[in-house]
């Protein structure tokens, strides 16, 4: 039963990727980073049961947190550059 | 089952190397790079190595694709498409030299395979001695801060004699004069900003844990201090750098990882003291055992604060960079 | 008995978790507009991966292993959401047009 859960993730994780590699947009290509990097959450967490070694769990919950971080990073720097809304004064 | 995990996983990482190849627009490629490190987690999960895996999922795809966005949002949007050049002699001379280097492999021993040279001299004596001479369940730990203790300080050194590098070429610059601190760039998502402070003191409660609960399952200083530095970059992020450098103050960020390393080898120095060789934690208390857990412990605080402090001193410098430039317009937008 | 029941339930959650990554990955790829895919992209984080993991739960009992994997919804459950709000929030600052679709629709509607 747990091959079923690692198989449908493969699955949406193949769909995830063909949407990065189409994307029209860039803003796609970020979403489909995401879900992929939430399936490898799961799929790091199946694993973890299917081989018996319940220690891995840890990799899926850091993964979790850097997933997150990773998508705010992302959109910080992307669409509102560089700059840190410092004001430029007597230029 | 497993093979059919490992061929899905390496296609993709295929598909994701010609993916960052072939991708024009910079900020794809770099999402593609997380991809990939990410793939190779999950890659090192299925060849049993948690401890790999988790130091690739937080450095690959975390630091490292933060480090990359924060170069790239201070210079051009798009690569410029490569000068039309003949490839014939370029692409001869690497087809030969893979091939030579795939008949080169022919020679090595098969994956796993018991007669092989690395799982015949030490790696047994490690394997059955470290529950009796040292007596924590993660062998990795074991091996990494005991038994080649010594190999681990010159990491350490290493680390720290990159941000050494980095702090030389670009500097930890303030505010340069003139310019007057504005909101920070995510101000206005107040979602994002209440969550953040929801979740950056669990991430770092998250990394004390494995910290200190690197002796019984994969984890350990490296990847402690890489979450750590997570957690305040996320921080950072959201609520703009000075605010990130008021919870850590540069006097303390600076000589953090100088600290570390000293931390590491002045448990050497200690044992030494005690009459023992450098680095030998069974000096250190009455009993070995405790001894050694001991010296790991010390140890891997020491590796946790000058990794933690080392990314962040990274991110600082880099994100410094961007300060009182005028919003770059190189082509913005999808 | 129990230990049956225990099993189906986490049998049945586990094969619904999958079903809804699947649908969510169709509708990633086959929905038409930005704004649209990021409802699917929410459907995979938001029923996915909590069902996946109740039932993963389910089958490891009263341990700590269903500590961590409580630790891990609870995050997914916080982040992900705020994560495609901040993502939704960036493409509409960054000039993509959530309205478009629909203007489209009636224009062609008459």
């Amino acid at each position: 039963m747990i091959a079923a859960a690692i198989l449908a993730i493969l699955v949406t994780m193949v769909l995830a990727v063909i949407r990065a590699l189409l994307g029209r947009t860039v803003y796609d290509r970020i979403l489909a980073v995401n879900v992929f990097g939430t399936k490898t959450v799961l799929l790091i967490a199946a694993l973890a049961f299917w081989s018996g070694r319940p220690d891995i769990l840890d990799i899926a919950l850091a993964y979790a947190l850097i997933n997150f971080i990773g998508v705010v990073a992302v959109l910080r720097f992307f669409e509102y550059g560089a700059a840190e809304g410092d004001e430029v004064q007597g230029k | 089952m497993d093979t059919l995990v490992d061929i899905v996983l390496l296609a993709f990482l295929a598909v994701s190397a010609i993916a960052i190849l072939r991708l024009r627009d910079l900020f794809a490629m770099a999402m593609m790079f997380g991809l990939f490190s990410l793939i190779s987690a999950g890659l090192f999960t299925t060849m049993d190595a948690p401890d790999v895996a988790f130091t690739e999922a937080a450095v690959g795809a975390g630091i490292s694709t933060i480090l990359i966005l924060a170069t790239l949002a201070q210079t051009a949007r798009r690569e410029q498409s490569p000068a039309r050049r003949r490839v014939l002699v370029p692409l001869a001379v690497v087809w030969i030299t893979g091939a030579v280097l795939i008949y080169g492999t022919a020679d090595l021993p098969g994956v796993g395979d018991p007669a092989a040279p690395a799982h015949n001299h030490v790696a047994p004596h490690y394997l059955q001695e470290s529950s009796r001479e040292i007596g924590i369940p993660n062998v990795v730990a074991s091996v990494l801060a005991s038994y080649r203790g010594f190999d681990t300080l010159g990491e350490v050194v290493v680390v720290f004699a990159a941000v050494v590098g980095v702090v030389a070429l670009i500097g930890l610059r303030r505010r340069p004069p003139g310019v007057v601190e504005g909101p920070a760039a995510l101000s206005e998502h107040d979602v994002l900003k209440v969550i953040a402070k929801l979740v950056v003191p669990t991430i770092l409660l998250f990394a004390l844990y494995v910290q200190f609960h690197g002796e019984y399952s994969p984890g350990g200083g490296f990847q402690a201090g890489v979450i750590f530095a997570a957690a305040i970059i996320l921080y950072a992020l959201v609520f703009g750098l000075d605010a990130a450098r008021g919870v850590i103050p540069p006097k303390l960020l600076n000589v953090m990882p100088a600290t570390g390393a000293l931390i590491y080898g002045g448990v050497g120095l200690v044992t030494m003291l005690l009459g023992g060789n450098y680095l030998e934690y069974d000096r250190l208390a009455a009993d070995p055992q405790a001894g050694q857990h001991l010296g790991i412990l010390l140890v891997e605080i020491g590796v946790g604060v000058t990794v933690s402090s080392v990314m962040l001193l990274i991110y600082f410098s880099f994100a410094e960079r961007g300060r009182g430039k005028l919003r770059d317009d190189g082509e913005a937008g999808p | 008995m129990s230990a049956l029941l225990i099993d189906l339930l986490s049998w049945v959650l586990i094969v619904v978790g999958g079903a809804f990554g699947v649908i969510g990955g169709i509708g990633l790829l086959r929905l038409p507009d930005f704004f649209s895919r990021i409802h699917a992209a929410s459907l995979t984080e938001s029923m996915c991966a909590p069902c996946i993991i109740a039932g993963l739960m389910l089958q490891s009992g009263m341990t700590l292993v269903t500590v961590k994997l409580v630790f891990l919804v609870i995050f997914l459950f916080l982040t992900s959401p705020t994560a495609a709000h901040v993502l939704a929030k960036a493409a509409i600052h960054g000039g993509l047009d959530p309205g478009a679709l629909r203007d489209a629709d009636a224009e062609r509607r008459g």
